[in-house]
């Protein structure tokens, strides 16, 4: 621990100063194992732990009395105590009990909640939020321990077909584990970037992801500095482990055997996994396990295994063509593959994947760790910690997000694919005479049956003037952030009252909940919420009065002197808050700073954007 | 420059319906490497908040100037001619003719030939008013017979779609 110690220095091309050097780490928190990285001397790497291991198992065990373990530790234990060591809670995330196919064969003694399923545990009932928050906290701890510091922010990748529902579950994971979270990437486009896709690389690229469980397969353009998602597909419900049981179903029609119960079950597809890994390597091998009526050995040669998972192949195939088709892309005009993803070791896999672009595709990033590291080049890059020349990342929305009409049909409002931050409004009406409310069904997907797509949010729209059926004008306005997470409010526009409501989408966690999360977690960590809220708070207004005087050094010039002595005033405020000990006070000065800012802030946008398009404008000639 | 400024302007291309794709994309792309709220991270909420709504602007622009018909559209709106989509179907009787004309081929056309065929026709026919339509604006500055064609060629995309999955559907 003598690392705070040490004098830190920066890079040669870097100045840190004003903005001192942020810790910024990239966590890719995975369904099997978790992983977090960082730039160190310009190399992003993945940070190991005591025992120099990079992966950590994203397990949890709750051993009661406020205790758990979380990864190698936990694992080990899992068949010892199943119903308190949760594995693969990413499966659940934002998820209700009904969306879990195979639920029952689950060890877990699961809740039904209205949002979110959960666990019930030897603590009390615990939901996947939580279980990834301790998994997040370990990541923290491992990143703070080895870098030296306090973590400014982290990048977390998440599937791109990941659902609003699901982003915005991982986002309250992050913050359950104290983590200020940069952005929330998709998992394919930080794979994108491990590549060293940069500048001097333009063109089309293509990311084919094959987890345990999912596959995604996106395709990127780099032109002028920008690295932009063009479109993103894949099958949320097939991955490496339907190649298993494909060969483990196969293996016992083979041997005319069947496995009964869960455990043997296990077994077989245990078995199955390895003989499958063998064959990457061997042109045969042997699929062995013992089942209760005695030893199971089956021979299975490649071809065999490749014959009998075609299909599975097949479908992904099929996926990448429809991508293509999307953005409307020839083939060949791919001029980078990436694989992402153990299940793309298959020789099959590669070849396939070869054959329909005609081109070798890249694999010399180790797959596991690929999504982590370009993780980590974005958080750096976001912590400002970069230099000039930084390319700017340009993400889209994986599902289309619409709302319910009359017939239970979908009106879509913002189209799968649309780069985000984006907004779009559309108007409705209403479909009775004296209609005073309607209410508003917020969904996402590509069908268009309202009970095809996913529920994401309900709310009632109220006071709407009684008028004859159709008269009306509703306002529905979905508004998509830079991390794909939603926010829709609705306003009747012939009426001067002005009746509206906004919503952020959830999957069923109250504020209030998180806050009880929060507070739970801080008397168990021995830490003292509100002396966290204070010290959060001052950090805030640190960054805040830092950012306005280097904002005021760069361009006091668009500001008058009566609006330069209110910005004067309002920064006087923030640091005389921040010298007493009121975390309320503290935030509120802040916030008038913000508010007392935009104005400004606004002002130095417009002369940014103007500079920008004068210079390309030269650059054109 | 600000955000009330139109499409053109913030882009800072001539206001006419032809126009270069390619310059559209990278002008996109000046405008977001400056406003993108990725570049803000550091500058507190306020220019957080600038950084989204300008970037909101520019994705919606360029959406709007990269499809022809929108462009179109929001042409005519610019100079005055609202298109009212949903509610102006005023059509000439020849138009209706022939669009009835195309769903009896359509509902007879037996084989992928026939359907190829009907394909064939109807982009034409799309690539045609396409081009009258761009002259209606750049050259003539006749907005409401540009209009007037708009309204058209959204029945002729809709049908070429209709087309083309009853295409997809031989396909298979």
């Amino acid at each position: 621990m003598n690392a705070m110690a040490l004098l830190q220095i920066s890079e040669p091309d870097q100045t840190p100063d004003p903005h001192q050097r942020r810790i910024a780490v990239g966590i890719d928190l995975g369904t099997t194992h978790s992983l977090v990285a960082a730039v160190r001397n310009g190399v992003a790497e993945c940070l190991p732990d005591e025992a120099g291991r990079v992966l950590l198992p994203s397990a949890v065990r709750y051993l009661g009395e406020g205790r758990r373990e979380v990864g190698h530790a936990a694992l080990a234990a899992q068949a010892d105590d199943p119903h308190d060591t949760l594995v693969s809670v990413k499966r659940c995330m934002g998820r209700r009990l009904a969306d879990i196919a195979d639920a029952e064969r689950l060890p877990y003694r699961l809740v039904d909640r209205p949002g979110m399923l959960a666990f019930m545990t030897r603590e009390g009932v615990k939901t996947p939020v939580e279980v990834s928050a301790e998994i997040l906290a370990a990541l923290r701890q491992r990143a703070e321990d080895t870098l030296g510091g306090e973590l400014f922010g982290a990048v977390i990748t998440v599937p791109a077909y990941f659902d609003d529902a699901q982003r915005q579950a991982t986002k309250d994971a992050a913050r359950l584990a104290g983590i200020n979270v940069l952005r929330l990437i998709n998992e394919p486009t930080a794979a994108a970037l491990a590549y060293g896709i940069d500048r001097g690389s333009e063109g089309l690229y293509a990311v084919y992801d094959l987890g345990g469980g999912t596959f995604d397969i996106s395709l990127l353009r780099m032109a002028g500095g920008v690295f932009e998602v063009v479109a993103t597909g894949g099958d949320a419900a097939l991955g490496g482990d339907d190649f298993d049981t494909a060969l483990a179903d196969w293996a016992l029609a083979q041997a005319g055997r069947t496995a009964r119960g869960p455990h043997e079950r296990r077994a077989l597809l245990v078995a199955a996994r390895a003989a499958k890994h063998a064959l990457s390597d061997a042109p045969s091998t042997r699929l062995e396990c013992t089942l209760a009526d005695g030893p199971l050995a089956v021979e299975v040669s490649r071809a065999q295994f490749e014959a009998l998972t075609r299909p599975l192949l097949e479908r992904t195939l099929g996926a990448v063509r429809q991508v293509l088709a999307d953005a409307r892309v020839p083939r060949d005009q791919v001029q980078g593959v990436v694989l992402v993803g153990g299940s793309t070791r298959m020789p099959q896999v590669r070849v396939a994947v070869g054959e329909l672009f005609g081109r070798a595709p890249l694999t010399d990033v180790d797959p596991d760790e690929v999504v982590a590291v370009g993780a980590a080049l974005q958080a750096h890059q976001l912590a400002g910690n970069a230099g000039d020349g930084e390319i700017l990342l340009l993400d889209v929305i994986p599902l289309s997000l619409g709302i319910e009409t009359m017939g239970g049909l979908v009106e879509r409002i913002i189209e799968r694919n649309s780069t985000i931050p984006t907004a779009k409004a559309q108007d409705f009406t209403t479909y009775q005479d004296g209609q005073t409310a309607i209410a508003i069904h917020v969904v996402q997907g590509e069908r268009d049956l309202v009970d095809d797509c996913r529920s994401l949010a309900r709310f009632e729209l109220r006071g709407i003037p009684p008028l004859a059926a159709g008269a009306a004008r509703i306002r529905v306005s979905f508004e998509v952030d830079a991390d794909g997470l939603l926010q829709v409010s609705a306003r009747e526009l012939t009426s001067g009252t002005e009746a509206r409501v906004t919503v952020k989408p959830s999957y069923g966690l109250e504020d209030g909940e998180i806050a009880r999360m929060l507070q739970e977690g801080f008397a168990r960590a021995g830490d003292d919420m509100a002396a966290r809220a204070l010290r959060e708070a001052r950090v805030d207004a640190g960054r805040m009065v830092l950012a306005t005087r280097s904002a005021l050094a760069a361009d006091a010039d668009l500001l008058d002197a009566g609006e330069r002595a209110a910005i004067e005033a309002l920064l006087a405020r923030v640091q005389d808050s921040a010298s007493g000990d009121d975390a309320d006070a503290i935030v509120a000065a802040v916030e008038a700073l913000a508010a007392g800012t935009e104005a400004f802030a606004a002002r130095r946008m417009n002369r940014g954007i103007r500079a920008a398009l004068a210079g390309r404008r030269i650059e054109d000639i | 420059m600000n955000l009330a400024d139109d499409d053109y302007t913030l882009f800072a291309l001539p206001r006419r319906h032809a126009l270069d794709l390619d310059m559209l994309d990278a002008r996109r792309r000046t405008l977001l490497t400056q406003a993108h709220p990725d570049r803000h991270v550091a500058q507190g909420t306020a220019a957080q908040r600038v950084a989204m709504q300008w970037s909101v602007r520019i994705n919606a622009a360029w959406r709007r100037l990269r499809d022809p018909l929108q462009r179109a559209a929001y042409l005519c709106e610019l100079g005055g001619v609202p298109v009212r989509l949903e509610d102006n179907t005023a059509m000439p009787a020849a138009f209706l003719q022939q669009q009835m004309q195309w769903r009896e081929a359509l509902a007879e056309a037996g084989d992928a030939a026939a359907v190829e065929a009907l394909a064939a026709e109807v982009a034409a026919a799309e690539r045609a008013a396409l081009q009258r339509l761009q002259r209606q604006l750049d050259d003539e500055q006749d907005l409401p017979a540009a209009a007037a064609t708009l309204r058209a060629l959204m029945f002729v995309t809709r049908f070429r779609d209709e087309v083309g999955r009853r295409r997809d559907a031989l396909g298979q």
